[in-house]
C-alpha cells in the first residue's frame, strides 16, 4: 500500500521550515522510524535550501511543492520548483568537504549536496516545462504507526 | 537567537536556546557568538543540549564562530543529541572539535575526559 502526502510553500528560510516539518510528522505518524526520520529531514532540508537559496536567488521567493510516496520499504520524495535549472543542468557531484587543512581554511558551506547523497540511496532531477524536479529515495523499514507514541 | 553565558574558573560556556540551528538562524548565530566570545576565556564551551535540528547551514555558523576566536582560543562543542552529532559525524565535522556527551564531561577535569 502507498502512502502520498503532499505540501507547498513559499520558498522562504521560514516557510520551509514549517513545510518540511509537517512532511516529517506525517512520516513519522505513519511509523518511519526516529532516526530514519531525521535522516530524511536533514536531506531534505539541504534540498530545500538550494532552492531558497539558489533556485530562486535572482528572481521573487516562488512555491516549493514538495510530494512524499511511502512504499513499505522505501520512501520517494519528489521537490518540485520554478526557479532557475542547476547549472549545466546537473546535479552537484557533492564531495565530502575536506577537514585535512588549518582551522582558518575549514569550510563553512558547500556540506549539502555530500549529506544528501549519504543519506539519500537514489537521487534523480529532471527539468522540464520550466521545473526543477528533484526526487530523493530513501530505504525505509516502517513500523507499525501504533508503536510510535 | 538566544545565548546563555557562564563563566567558569577557566572555560566560558555558551548554551544555545534554541531547538534549532538552520538556515533561518544561522547568520543571527554567528552575530551573537561574535558578541558573546568577543572577550573571555580562552577555552569556549558550546553547550548544543537543547539543539534537536541543525542542518549545513548551522554547521557552518559553528566552524564560522570557531574560526572567530581565533587562534589561541578553542571551541568545544558538549551536549549532542543523536541527530545533531549525526550531521557532524557524517561531514566528519566530529574530527575538527572535541565532542564532549555532556556538559559535565566538558568541564571534568582534562585528565579524566580523555
Amino acid at each position: 500500500m502507498v502512502k502520498t502526502f503532499a505540501c507547498s510553500f513559499t520558498a522562504t528560510n521560514m516557510d520551509a521550515r514549517s513545510g518540511i516539518s509537517s512532511i516529517v510528522a506525517q512520516l513519522r505518524s505513519l511509523g518511519v522510524p526516529g532516526a530514519r526520520a531525521d535522516e530524511v529531514q536533514i536531506a531534505l532540508t539541504e534540498a530545500v535550501n538550494n532552492v531558497v537559496e539558489h533556485a530562486y536567488e535572482s528572481a521573487p521567493p516562488g512555491d516549493v511543492r514538495i510530494r512524499a510516496e511511502l512504499y513499505p520499504e522505501r520512501l520517494w520524495i519528489n521537490i518540485q520548483d520554478a526557479g532557475a535549472p542547476f547549472p549545466r543542468g546537473k546535479l552537484p557531484e557533492g564531495k565530502p568537504a575536506d577537514v585535512n587543512v588549518p582551522a582558518e581554511c575549514l569550510p563553512e558551506g558547500g556540506f549539502g549536496w555530500f549529506l544528501i547523497r549519504e543519506l539519500a540511496s537514489q537521487v534523480q532531477y529532471e527539468r522540464s516545462e520550466g521545473n526543477n524536479n528533484l526526487s530523493l529515495c530513501f530505504e525505509i523499514k516502517v513500523t507499525s504507526p501504533s508503536a510510535e507514541v | 537567537m538566544s545565548l546563555t553565558t557562564t563563566m567558569t574558573d577557566d572555560a566560558q560556556i555558551v548554551k544555545v536556546n534554541a531547538e534549532r540551528i538552520d538556515a533561518a538562524m544561522a547568520i543571527q548565530f554567528k552575530e551573537d557568538m561574535r558578541t558573546e566570545t568577543d572577550s573571555g576565556a580562552d577555552r569556549v564551551i558550546l553547550d548544543l543540549s537543547e539543539v534537536q535540528f541543525i542542518d549545513s547551514s548551522g554547521l557552518g555558523a559553528i566552524v564560522a564562530a570557531m574560526k572567530q576566536l581565533g587562534g589561541s582560543r578553542k571551541l568545544d562543542l558538549a551536549g549532542l543529541t543523536p541527530m545533531v552529532e549525526k550531521v557532524f559525524r557524517l561531514t566528519r565535522m566530529d574530527t575538527i572539535f572535541d565532542l564532549y556527551g555532556s556538559l559535565s564531561d566538558a568541564i571534568a577535569p582534562a585528565d579524566a575526559s580523555s
